[in-house]
């Protein structure tokens, strides 16, 4: 499997960092170096194999589906880069 | 008296303190001195002296009350990977510049509840994603060992934290440890590091990485010291569903040094090829020492080993694509400036690429890469099914009567900062061969100094334990340790 730029691009575009036109060839070959190194996984005989979901074998914990805590707009504000009358604020996000 | 008071092993202070040889006031301002002074090692990179001199003072108080925890009035440095509240917590990262969060991690919560001192936040690799403290962005951390002219790393992720216990600017410090960031720090830099078994420490208020993977750990100067931290670190936390409900025994007290009887596994497939001399030889004497202490030494197989590091770079980016899906300039950490008429989506983009280094977005991508359709079952899910093959190997190692398995810790001892820089990424994710499969099987692994190599630099072993068996683990690391002598210190040139 190689990489091209346009992939590189898809990529970029998925994971939302926007990478400069000039950069996406260099980008293209550092997925092949990695997903090439990746690539090794295919000699494993994996047939009949679970896939890991848990690494330890334990159960989750269950809890009352109530609230255990709130009413503290303030401090969740307080580290937004812009907040205002009590929200988040962002850009506009519908026309 | 002032400078050598940092360079006392915590159970050293804990007993000076409970004597009264010593108060925490006294110990807190000297490593506060000896941290100003080590400026170029880069390692501390938030000061919180402040806070320091107040836990220390209020810490003299209990222990003048008598019964204080062991930690208590002990000087720690803290990885900026743990949320500290109201003091900034960035994971080494620009994109969470100026975050100081509301809330204390639990781990660090357990320590300051004990009566620790915090001195600062601990440079790291950006996100805990490197091998060298070079992913940074507050700039590499540089190793207390030198050996000529050149500036050498400390390792990584946990650079800072291991540069800060070598060069005794801390009695300790915490970790944390994805891939192999406790322990090859550690061997890089002489001190010990353990990373205890998956869901051991909660990893609650800890800035998440790879979260199947990711673990706190405690980083010292011995064996003894470890164990001692490693009881304040761990217990269970309603906040974290995968910490383990399980009793937390004091480690200490198992350090007796006796492993007659034990069984320790040589696994073979750890004999990689190129691998230098001395880390065969240092390997060799290991195994040497530990049978001399009276353990019974097998050579045993862990056949998928080869394939853990492949399998670590396809589970550990996708978790690290999804984990950090979070930074997206709305909530938390900097948002990029944006142009007329740019909207959400842009203010995402331009945000996430100012916000994350080189390897970060590397890696974010490789692991959306991976989980996008079409993909992720040749990627994802292949991946995950040889992580259950590796954690078998183990199993069946372990069935076998294996109480304990000896590797290197790192294939090299400290390279050179800015050595690896033009090399495929994929060469610096060698560091991690020999720690990266313990990760993967959810394992408790410790990294022991050994001896020095040629050059005068100190090289690790590794141990690696069955689940929840931190407490024999550390006994057998100790009785290593004490075969072993390791006294070497880097000579202060900072």
């Amino acid at each position: 499997m190689s990489i091209d730029i346009e992939t590189a691009a898809r990529v970029a575009k998925l994971a939302r960092i926007r990478v400069d036109e000039d950069d996406l060839p260099q980008l293209a070959h550092a997925f092949n170096d990695i997903l090439g190194f990746i690539e090794q996984l295919n000699e494993v005989d994996v047939e009949g194999v679970e896939p890991m979901v848990s690494v330890t074998p334990m159960r989750l914990k269950r809890r009352a589906d109530g609230v255990t805590d709130g009413n503290m707009a303030d401090r969740i504000l307080s580290n937004a880069p812009d907040a205002r009358e009590g929200f988040f604020a962002v850009p506009k996000v519908v026309e | 008296m002032m400078t050598e008071l940092p360079k006392l092993k915590i159970a050293e202070a804990r007993d000076a303190l409970r004597k009264g040889e010593l108060t925490s006031a006294e110990l807190t301002e000297a490593c506060l001195n000896a941290i100003e002074g080590a400026g170029a090692l880069n390692a501390f990179v938030h000061k919180t002296p402040q806070i320091a001199q107040e836990q220390a003072a209020a810490a003299d108080d209990r222990l003048k009350a008598g019964g204080a925890p062991d930690l208590c009035g002990i000087p720690l440095g803290i990885k900026d990977l743990f949320c500290t509240k109201g003091v900034a917590s960035q994971a080494a990262s620009r994109i969470l510049e100026g975050f100081r969060p509301e809330y204390e991690s639990t781990v660090t919560r357990q320590l300051f509840d004990a009566g620790a001192v915090m001195l600062g936040k601990l440079n790291m690799d950006e996100f805990a994603m490197g091998s060298s403290n070079e992913t940074s962005t507050y700039g590499n951390a540089v190793n207390p060992w030198k050996v000529d002219d050149r500036q050498l790393t400390p390792g990584g992720s946990s650079g800072g934290s291991a540069a800060a216990v070598a060069a005794d600017l801390c009695l300790g410090a915490t970790g944390t440890d994805t891939g192999g960031s406790i322990r090859q720090p550690a061997a890089f830099t002489g001190i010990t590091g353990i990373k205890p078994t998956y869901g051991r420490c909660s990893r609650w208020g800890i800035v998440a990485f790879a979260s199947s993977l990711d673990q706190a750990g405690p980083m010292a100067k011995d064996v003894r010291d470890a164990a001692i931290l490693l009881r304040a670190m761990c217990g269970h936390d309603p906040m974290d569903s995968t910490s383990a409900d399980l009793a937390v025994p004091d480690f200490e007290a198992m350090l007796t040094g006796d492993i007659k009887g034990k069984t320790i596994g040589i696994p073979r497939e750890y004999r990689m090829d190129g691998m230098p001399d001395e880390i065969d030889a240092l390997w060799t004497r290991g195994r040497e020492m530990l049978q001399d202490a009276g353990a019974k030494i097998v050579d045993i197989s862990l056949p998928h080993t080869k394939y853990a590091l492949p399998a670590y770079y396809v589970i550990a980016p996708a978790e690290a694509s999804s984990n950090l899906a979070r930074y997206d300039g709305v909530r938390y950490g900097h948002r990029a400036k944006l142009s007329q008429g740019d909207g959400i989506v842009e203010m995402y983009e331009k945000t996430r690429a100012e916000g994350f280094g080189e390897e970060v977005k590397r890696r974010v991508m490789v692991g959306t890469y991976v989980l996008s359709a079409g993909f992720y079952d040749a990627y994802y899910n292949r991946a995950r099914k040889v992580r259950t093959l590796i954690k078998k190997d183990f199993e069946d190692a372990f069935d076998a009567g294996i109480d304990a398995i000896l590797t290197p810790a790192t294939p090299s001892a400290a390279f050179g900062l800015g050595e690896m820089t033009e090399a495929d990424p994929v060469a610096m994710y060698l560091n991690d061969v020999f720690t990266v499969t313990v990760n993967l099987a959810g394992l408790p692994g410790i990294s022991v100094p050994a001896g020095l190599d040629k050059q005068g630099l100190p090289l690790g072993l590794q141990l690696i334990g069955r689940p929840w068996d931190e407490g024999d683990l550390l006994n057998t690391a100790y009785a290593l340790e004490r075969s072993a002598g390791f006294v070497a210190k880097p000579s202060k040139w900072w």
